[in-house]
Order: structure tokens, then C-alpha cells, then sequence
């Protein structure tokens, strides 16, 4: 199996000028993420679990260490030395990302939402729209929601929108920070049907969740941090 | 790095002072500088080596305090204001090989006629006020080389509806105009040479809540549409939150901070930008 993600020796954290303090969030992690594989970290609050996925995703820059990734686009890139274009460019076409707190943009409708997702890939118009109805109706998002602006959904309308918008473009790393957690039973398995199918699909996936066991047949390892490090 | 794209502007070390510079303040960097004001001879260094690249269908948010130099610095992209030193490139201007500050006004007029697009923080600079509104956006179709009235009205028509001015009151002037119905039509008056570049100054600044909305959904559609690169300069996080790619930073006229915007949102490396952010939340 070919590696698509190798961590080598990650350690992040932040410096606080105006408050004078230095927060070590993650210390010298590494993880390998092999070609389709389904990884899942696990750890308490404040271990920093959410800062490595956004090491990853280039929201937080890396200071210290390297994150190799195998891209279509550029070949074997340490994103820690990526550049900005470059990174934006992986966001739109290679890796996807879910973050923990929503942001939704103000005054966007859902189905502009899902559709801009897929028309940054290039894709048609007519395609865009034809996937965007077929992710909200998988994760049965009220037909009178789609047109709505999301800033009025509830938490889990929204956070159902927020994983729509990143599996419809089917990424090659999908990076998933608690996309379940504030999610009703039903919500819950149609994310961990749509994972098992982008799974089948070869999207490989990095993921943070308090109750790993639902998605307990699905994950290849299991990671579990303490205190910025794995024990 | 080698870039895997071409920009389509390149500024580098971008430097403009105001004033003539005396033996204490030399080269803007000297100690007796009070932030980047000379108090011995008055000189203001407004802009201090500002090097950036923008590229195809991207926005570029600039933030900054009041007197960070971000106007100058647009005012200089626009040949408003001449440089003190710096160079700048375009891509659809001679292959990007010349140096934009050195060539003549006439042809620093043709890049400002063809491929360039500026909305001004006062609209009283980027418009005329007592002329139509659609007069104005034929005034900007004439310096690119129209002269087809025909042509010129249907081109203003659409224009400002792309812009939600209501086509009966394309004849009326700006000057009885609210000041966001104003930075539409300043708007749709840059577009209107399809300019590859456009420079934004502030163009919510001053407006109501929900007029600032509308214009911000204007720009965010435009640029969607017609994949133009913007610079856009505001001092609202919110603004630059909502459309820019990456951004700058800039204090007393030099770049301090550049990144991804959520990097700068959410990971600010200089106390000037931490403080800045964590005034927003
Ligand atoms: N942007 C930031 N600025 C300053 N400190 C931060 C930032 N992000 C994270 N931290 C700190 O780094 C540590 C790890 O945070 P992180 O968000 O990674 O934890 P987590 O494991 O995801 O926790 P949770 O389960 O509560 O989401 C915490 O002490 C946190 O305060
Ligand atoms: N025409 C001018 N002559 C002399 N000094 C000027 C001139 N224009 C600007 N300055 C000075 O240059 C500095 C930068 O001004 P500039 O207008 O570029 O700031 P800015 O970042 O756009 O601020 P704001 O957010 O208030 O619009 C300020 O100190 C200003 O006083
Ligand atoms: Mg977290
Ligand atoms: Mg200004
Ligand atoms: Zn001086």
C-alpha cells in the first residue's frame, strides 16, 4: 500500500505575545496514513487532536517537524513548506476538511454552499447541481432548508451541511474533527454510511471522535493522545 | 519555491515616502523614526519595501491600521500617487516583463484604461458626481477605446445591473445616490474594461450594516462570475474573514504578517496581528 500522509516529528504551539505565555499544544507526534486507510484519534479535551488536523489542513502553520503528502497535483509535497497557492489549491482539489465549530459563510444558501464546493473543482454546472441534490437528500436535509441560509439551521442541519459540502467532492485525504458529535442517532449512521463509501471509493481519512466505537468496524488503527503526544 | 502558477500582478519592494527625507530619518529605517514619521523633517514612510504577488482569480486581503499605508499603496498600483522606489509587474502588460513604474504616463494610463479597475475608499475621488451614472461608466469605456453610444449604453445597462442599480435611474447622477448605491456604481464602473486586476480601497467602509452585506455579496458574486483577481484592503477582519484567500498585514507602512487567512485568523504570529484578532473575538 502506498502512503499518503506521513507525520514526521510534528510539534506545534503557540506564543501568546500580549498575554506573555507559550502553549505547547502537540509534541513531536508522528502518524503514517496509508492510501485508503480509515485512521481515528481519540483523546481528551485540550490534548490536541484538533491542532494536528489543522497542521494538516495549513489553518495553523508547522513550525516544527514534517507533514508529507502524496499529491496528485505535485507529487510527495512536505505541506510544512508548501506554498500558500499551492495549499489552497490541495483545499480545493485533494484534501477535504470538517472542522469541529462551524463556520458557514452569511448570506449563502445550502445548495450554493454544496454546488460552489464542487464548481472550485472545475466541474460543470449542470454537474454541480445534479451532486449537490444528491448529497442533501442522502443526509435528508429538509427540501426547504436548501434554499435557506444555514446561519438559521440548527446545530445538527448544519453540521449535516458542513460534511455534505466536503464528501461531495470526494478529496483524497478527508480530515473529519468530531463530525459526529452533536449528531441524533439516524444523522450519525448516514455519515458512517457516506464514510464506508468514500471509503470504497478510496478517500483516505483522518478522523477525531469521543465515541470511536460507532465507527468501530470502519477504522484501520486507532491513535490516542495525551497531553500533545500519543500513548 | 517555484510557484506553480504565474502571478498576474507582482509588486516588489514597493516603497513611497511623503516628503523630501533629511540626513536623520535616511532609508526610513533610522531610530529618531516615531512609528514611520520623521519628526525633523516630517517625512512620512507610507510604504516600506511592500513586496507581494497576486494570482489568477484570487482575493488578496491587505489589513492595517489607519495610516498602515494601505491606500498609498493602491493609490501607487494605480499611478495616483508615483513611487518612491519599487517595481511592479502585470501579467497582460508586455508579458509581465516591465516594470510599470518606469514606463511613460501615457503608457501608465493605458494599464490604468485597460487593465486596471479601482473602487476608491471616497467615491468622490473614483466618480463624478454631477454626471450620470451611466455617463460615468461610458467615461471609463471611452479611455479603453469604445465609441459606440449604442454599444456603451448596453454596456452600462447590464453593468449596473450586475450591480442592482435599477436600469430607470442609470441617468441620474451619483450625487443623489446613497453611499452604497455610490460604491456600485464605482463597482460597475471599474469592471466595465474587464480588467484582469481590480483594487478594492475600502469599500465598505462607512456604510450601513446591511448596505455593507449587499456590496460585500456583490464582490463575492462578481469575483465567482468573472474570476478576477482582487486586491481588497480593509480594516474589518469580518471583510477580509468573508473574502480573501491569504492576507497581508501591514503596520507603519511594512508587511509584517502574510498568510492563508485562517492562519492569520487563527494562528497570528505578530503581537500586532494577535492583538488585532483578538480584538474581533
Ligand atoms: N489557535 C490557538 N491559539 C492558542 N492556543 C491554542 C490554539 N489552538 C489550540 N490551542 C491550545 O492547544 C491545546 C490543544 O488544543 P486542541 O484544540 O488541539 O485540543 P483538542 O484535543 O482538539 O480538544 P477538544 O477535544 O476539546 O476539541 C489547548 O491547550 C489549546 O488551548
Ligand atoms: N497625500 C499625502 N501627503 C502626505 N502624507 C500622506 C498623504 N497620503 C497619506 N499620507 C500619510 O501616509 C500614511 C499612510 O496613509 P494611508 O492613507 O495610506 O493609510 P491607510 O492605511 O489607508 O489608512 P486608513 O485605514 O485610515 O484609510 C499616513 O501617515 C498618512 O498621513
Ligand atoms: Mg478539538
Ligand atoms: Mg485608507
Ligand atoms: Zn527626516
Amino acid at each position: 500500500m502506498e502512503t499518503l500522509l506521513e507525520i514526521k516529528d510534528l510539534s506545534k504551539s503557540f506564543d501568546l505575545h500580549n498575554l506573555g505565555k507559550h502553549i505547547r499544544a502537540v509534541s513531536h507526534v508522528d502518524i503514517q496514513l496509508n492510501e485508503g486507510e480509515f485512521i481515528g484519534i481519540t483523546g481528551k479535551s485540550g490534548s490536541g487532536k484538533s491542532t494536528i488536523l489543522k497542521c494538516i489542513y495549513g489553518a495553523y502553520r508547522i513550525q516544527q517537524g514534517s507533514i508529507w503528502y502524496h499529491s496528485k497535483k505535485f507529487g510527495r509535497i512536505n505541506l510544512a513548506e508548501a506554498s500558500e497557492r499551492q495549499m489552497l489549491y490541495l483545499r480545493k482539489h485533494e484534501i477535504g476538511y470538517v472542522s469541529q465549530f462551524l463556520n458557514v459563510m452569511p448570506r449563502t444558501t445550502a445548495r450554493q454552499l454544496v454546488q460552489q464546493a464542487i464548481l472550485e473543482m472545475g466541474e460543470s454546472k449542470s454537474f454541480a447541481e445534479k451532486e449537490t441534490e444528491k448529497i442533501l437528500t442522502h443526509f435528508e436535509l429538509d427540501q426547504e432548508l436548501w434554499d435557506s441560509y444555514p446561519t438559521t439551521f440548527s446545530g445538527g442541519e448544519k453540521l449535516r451541511l458542513n460534511i455534505a459540502r466536503a464528501m461531495v467532492k470526494k478529496p483524497r485525504l478527508l480530515l473529519l474533527d468530531e463530525p459526529t458529535a452533536s449528531l441524533d442517532h439516524d444523522s450519525k449512521i448516514k455519515v458512517k454510511l457516506l464514510i464506508e463509501q468514500l471509503m470504497n471509493e478510496g478517500t483516505t481519512m483522518l478522523g477525531i471522535f469521543h465515541d470511536l466505537e460507532f465507527m468501530n468496524h470502519l477504522v484501520n488503527r486507532e491513535y490516542n493522545m495525551q497531553n500533545g503526544v500519543f500513548s | 519555491m517555484t510557484e506553480f502558477e504565474v502571478p498576474v500582478l507582482s509588486v516588489k519592494n514597493l516603497n513611497k515616502q511623503y516628503g523630501p527625507g533629511c540626513p536623520h530619518c535616511k532609508e526610513g529605517e533610522s531610530e529618531t523614526l516615531v512609528k514611520n514619521y520623521c519628526q525633523v523633517c516630517g517625512t512620512v514612510y507610507a510604504c516600506r519595501d511592500v513586496s507581494f504577488d497576486v494570482f489568477p482569480g484570487e482575493v488578496l486581503g491587505i489589513v492595517g491600521e489607519s495610516g498602515s499605508g494601505k491606500s498609498t499603496l493602491m493609490q501607487c498600483l494605480y499611478f495616483d500617487q508615483e513611487v518612491t522606489a519599487g517595481a511592479a509587474f502585470v501579467r497582460s502588460y508586455e508579458n509581465g516583463e516591465k516594470n510599470l513604474f518606469q514606463e511613460s504616463s501615457q503608457q501608465q494610463r493605458y494599464i490604468r484604461n485597460h487593465i486596471m479597475g479601482k473602487v476608491y475608499q471616497n467615491p468622490l475621488l473614483g466618480l463624478r458626481m454631477n454626471f450620470s451614472s451611466i455617463g460615468n461608466i461610458a467615461e471609463k469605456l471611452i479611455a479603453a477605446g469604445s465609441n459606440h453610444v449604442g454599444m456603451m449604453e448596453s454596456r452600462g445597462t447590464e453593468l449596473l445591473n450586475k450591480v442592482n442599480i435599477p436600469v430607470h435611474r442609470r441617468k441620474e447622477a451619483p450625487k443623489y445616490f446613497s453611499g452604497g448605491m455610490q460604491q456600485r456604481v464605482q463597482i460597475a464602473k471599474a469592471l466595465s474594461n474587464n480588467p484582469p486586476v481590480l483594487l478594492l480601497d475600502e469599500v465598505t467602509t462607512g456604510l450601513d450594516l446591511s448596505v455593507q452585506a449587499s456590496v460585500l455579496d456583490l464582490i463575492k458574486s462578481l469575483q465567482r462570475e468573472l474570476n478576477i483577481s482582487i486586491v481588497l484592503v480593509s480594516h474589518d477582519l469580518g471583510v477580509i474573514r468573508m473574502l480573501a484567500d491569504r492576507t497581508l498585514v501591514m503596520l507603519e507602512g511594512k508587511v509584517i504578517e502574510e498568510g492563508l487567512t485562517d492562519q492569520i485568523l487563527e494562528d497570528p504570529q505578530h503581537p500586532y496581528t494577535q492583538q488585532l484578532v483578538h480584538s474581533l473575538l
